[in-house]
């Protein structure tokens, strides 16, 4: 067997993950209190788990880099979550939510986890309005849903553009009571650098407090890892400015594999890149593609002309626009998923047909003036207007996008100063999240024994693509309803092991290993500073292994990301000391773990001779442009092994996909 | 609405940590677009400051569209700065003028103490929501299927319009007295307007009040300028609302 046992229960899909439960290790009340578990993020994964953990009993220590767990990333989704529910009466079940997982995903997913996520999903929905988290609703008093790209159900949860934050608000609220019961210990403006290993086993790690700059021991029992995506390897993203791979990258080079590190998410729509000085890029919910048609310009000559400036996209005639979603997949429209419509909008961009005046004239436009219309239409006759002046109809209609969109267009207008109401976003895909992470069992449990790893920051249940609004869902799936069962089984073996002592050899190695590098980046001395050598990573990302990829790219963004390595640790300049608040110091940290594993991505997406999600190798695509998986040869989870610093001497390891329950297909929206 | 650049002179806060002195500095900075946000020309000053071997300056911030809460800065005399509604973060700088001086200072408040340059500690926040600010239900998955309580929309809604609050502090900066009641309202207004919040409405709010006096926020005196700062226009009827729901809690016993 190979060194991945992904410890798959067998058994009918529908019901492994019952008996597995049921026959999972128990760890009495009254022994709790005697084991320590550490969890690392308070995002949805990380909160949600902390909070069960401590209701169970566990003793448990939180960390957060930021100065509140509520501000973890997680709180920036907008459009909502999915949950199997099917109280709109469409059809939709567990299985459909499974299989449209599964296909969204490309099959490159396990099915056995996708699917205990999908049963899962109604009782999030049910947990969190226990906690007062205030969903939208409908007229009668229940709940409300909307439709997200890659399904033909209203399978999707909200709170107006604010569901991440409403469903963040509401895990940290858990934690929060936990915390003030003492069950749960926060450590806010922490940072974990590194994990410490005992006889093989995870028992703990080393933080630094961000504001004395003290290095920390912590010990624990298991170590849970819930510290997100790693999209910030592209300088340019949707994540927050601190997002980083740190935790997921120091367990990796202690031991845990990482999985499929090529397959990221590049969502659709967001504002287009405005300057040099730019420091992120702001994500417009896919919700907006309810209602939304995305186009370009039919004939080349108008686009040019916007760019210009000389041609307002509302004076282009309904005849002169593409549709190109609604035109090359009629089945779904402009609600295809993430990948397909960010492949589609920048065909058209290299095509010419861009429209936003920035370097690359890459942007397309978000046009929300139909809706407005038939539903100012609708809302004139259910006011028993029958026969509504196109003024009042247009008033009517702004009135219905705003109550379902205002926040997000208030930003959109706060950003680029066009009001959307009037004139169709600008619009362009940008790096949002990523499939890939640490490597982890059924049980959510890394290659290292006892450090687990949630959300998004393992790899396991998106496949090369993740639909909207399944992000959400997975981390609270983890957090709440997952690692309480799995992480209390390893711990049942734990309750005679007694407190985990600090002053051992192996957490004077792990400190020293932090503090070397520490020491490295203040003494370097360089002339440039970290953000110089952070884009300049993130635009060999983008052009080399962003939307699309070949070989020739890849083996260049390779040799290109080891010479930047290179020259980043010997001629970085990082100000300040280590014994105080100092930014630039945690940002050296996190870009140096941020160039390894962007190395890894290249070399992940060259071995994947087969575009699938996410991954678009330009070499393999058929005749209409459409990705060409190669299911014979590449039907597996790529998982790398860490060989020591140079990158290129990882190696792979496979763990084949099966699907027994799902007929695997070409993936076809039209 | 086309881009340009400015220069602009800046007066920032600078203090070496929650123990020293601090003291304004005065920086000058070029070449400024007017597309950059509030915290991008600050990242560009930064980046000037480092080139000349300085310590660049600390300041909060995070998500970079408005929602995680992160970031602060009294901008000219204002929670946010000039714009309304707005997050420091979504604050552009096409709100400036070529040649301004603008000033930038940190969250002041006794319960927010300076941790270094415009960073401050709102952890008594924290606290607050420890001492309440939650439904007491288990994480099991196991309670009552998510419809079976119908929710009157217009209850929903108001109680979405509370639970808005991003947890910044701008109220408290923004206030004469430094008090946190808009913050703290707004939570005990979402809970108590629902009927999963309305079991503990009465400890609730009597939790959170007595802990943010002993976290050494003011009182409330109406002056409202809370509200007007807030950049997710948290309504004033929140205060209002606690106020209700304090008293009704204070002049009863427990059943």
């Amino acid at each position: 067997m190979s060194i991945l046992d992904s410890k798959i229960p067998e058994g009918h899909i529908s019901k492994k993950w019952t008996d597995y439960k049921d026959h999972l290790k128990l760890v009495a009340p009254n022994n709790r209190p005697k084991i320590d578990v550490i969890v690392v993020g308070t995002g949805l994964a990380g909160s949600s788990a902390a909070a069960s953990l401590g209701e169970m009993g566990y003793n448990v220590k939180a960390f957060c880099f930021q100065d509140s767990p509520r501000r973890a990333h997680s709180i920036a989704a907008q459009g909502g979550i999915n949950a199997a529910k099917n109280y709109q009466n469409d059809g939709d079940s567990i299985f459909r939510l499974f299989y449209d997982t599964i296909k969204g995903g490309d099959y490159r997913a396990r099915e056995a986890n996708v699917h205990r996520l999908a049963e899962v999903s109604g009782n999030i929905i049910d947990q969190c309005v226990a906690q007062g988290v205030p969903f939208a609703r409908e007229y009668g008093g229940l709940l409300d849903n909307r439709s997200f790209g890659g399904t033909q159900v209203q399978r999707t949860f909200y709170a107006a553009g604010q569901t991440g934050q409403q469903l963040l608000l509401g895990a940290y609220s858990a934690l929060s009571r936990q915390i003030g019961l003492g069950r749960v210990k926060m450590y806010n403006r922490h940072e974990m650098l590194d994990i410490v290993k005992v006889d093989g086993k995870a028992r703990g790690i080393i933080a630094r407090n961000l504001v004395t700059g003290e290095i920390e021991r912590h010990s624990a029992h298991a170590v849970i890892i819930a510290s997100g995506g790693y999209g910030n390897v592209y300088f340019l993203s949707t994540n927050a400015m601190g997002s980083n791979v740190t935790a997921a990258w120091k367990i990796h080079k202690q031991g845990a594999l990482f999985a499929n590190p090529c397959f990221v998410q590049i969502h659709p729509t967001c504002i287009p890149v405005h300057g040099t000085n730019q420091a992120k890029l702001t994500l417009m919910s896919e919700s907006l593609r309810n209602s939304g048609r995305i186009w370009v310009p039919k004939k080349k000559e108008d686009a040019e002309a916007i760019r210009a400036g000389k041609l307002k996209p509302t004076a282009i005639a309904e005849d002169d626009r593409d549709y190109f979603l609604e035109r090359r997949y009629p089945a779904f429209g402009n609600l295809v998923p993430r990948d397909v419509a960010s492949r589609a909008a920048k065909e058209r961009c290299d095509a010419g047909y861009g429209i936003e005046a920035n370097d690359t004239n890459e942007g397309v436009y978000l046009d929300f003036s139909s809706e407005i219309k038939s539903k100012g239409r609708q809302a004139a006759f259910a006011a028993g207007n029958h026969n509504p002046s196109e003024e009042e109809i247009i008033s009517l209609g702004k009135k219905w996008v705003e109550s379902k969109y205002g926040n997000l267009f208030q930003m959109y207008e706060k950003i680029t100063d066009e009001n959307p109401y009037e004139t169709p976003m600008k619009i362009y895909p940008a790096v949002h999240y990523t499939m890939g992470g640490v490597w982890v069992d059924y049980n959510l449990q890394s290659t290292i024994p006892g450090c687990f790893v949630a959300g998004e920051a393992n790899f396991s249940d998106h496949g090369a693509n993740r639909l909207g609004a399944s992000a959400l869902m997975q981390g609270l799936a983890d957090g709440y309803f997952v690692l309480p069962y799995t992480v209390s089984d390893y711990l049942a073996n734990e309750i005679r092991t007694g407190a985990i002592p600090t002053n051992t050899p192996e957490f004077d190695e792990a400190e020293q290993r932090v503090n070397d590098q520490i020491n490295k980046f203040l003494n370097t001395n360089g002339t440039k500073s970290v953000d110089y050598y952070h884009k300049k990573l993130g635009l060999i990302m983008w052009n080399k292994v962003g939307m699309g990829r070949n070989e020739q790219g890849l083996k260049e963004a390779i040799a290109e990301i080891a010479q930047l390595k290179e020259e980043f640790h010997q001629n970085v300049y990082v100000p300040g000391a280590s014994n105080e608040m100092n930014p630039q110091l945690e940002k050296a940290m996190r870009v140096a773990d941020f160039i390894e594993l962007g190395q890894l991505m290249a070399i992940d997406a060259l071995q994947r001779k087969e575009s699938c999600g996410g991954h678009f190798r330009e070499e393999y695509q058929d005749a209409e442009g459409e990705t060409l998986r190669d299911d014979e040869n590449f039907k597996f989870v790529g998982a790398w092994e860490y060989k020591g610093d140079d990158i290129n001497n990882e190696e792979l390891h496979k763990e084949a996909l099966n699907y027994e329950f799902i007929k695997i297909a070409a993936r076809n929206y039209k | 609405m086309a881009s340009k650049n400015i220069n602009i002179n800046l007066k920032i806060w600078r203090q070496k940590n929650a123990n020293a002195k601090g003291n304004m500095e005065t920086y000058k900075l070029d070449n400024v677009s007017t597309d950059s946000s509030f915290l991008e020309m600050l990242d560009q000053l930064n980046e000037q400051l480092i080139n000349e071997r300085k310590e660049p300056i600390a300041f909060d911030h995070d998500c970079r569209e408005g929602i995680c809460g992160m970031c602060s800065l009294y901008i000219n005399g204002e929670a946010h700065g000039p714009d309304r509604a707005v997050t420091t973060c979504q604050l552009h700088m096409r709100k400036f003028k070529d040649g301004e001086t603008i000033y930038v200072e940190p969250w002041r408040a006794k319960a927010f103490p300076v941790i270094k340059d415009l960073v401050v500690d709102r952890s008594a926040f924290d606290r607050i929501q420890q001492a309440g600010g939650f439904v007491s239900v288990n994480t099991s998955g196991r309670t009552m299927d998510a419809n079976a309580i119908p929710i009157p929309k217009h209850d929903a809604d108001k109680a979405f319009e509370a639970a808005a609050c991003i947890g910044c502090g701008a109220c408290v900066a923004s206030c004469v007295n430094a008090s946190a009641m808009l913050f703290v309202s707004a939570k005990v207004s979402q809970l108590a307007l629902l009927p999963q919040g309305k079991v503990e409405a009465r400890d609730r709010v009597l939790n959170m009040v007595r802990t943010m006096d002993e976290e050494g926020f003011g009182n409330c005196t109406n002056t409202g300028a809370c509200a007007v700062e807030c950049p997710k226009e948290i309504s004033l009827d929140n205060i209002a609302r606690m106020n209700r729901e304090f008293l009704k809690a204070a002049i009863t016993s427990e059943a």
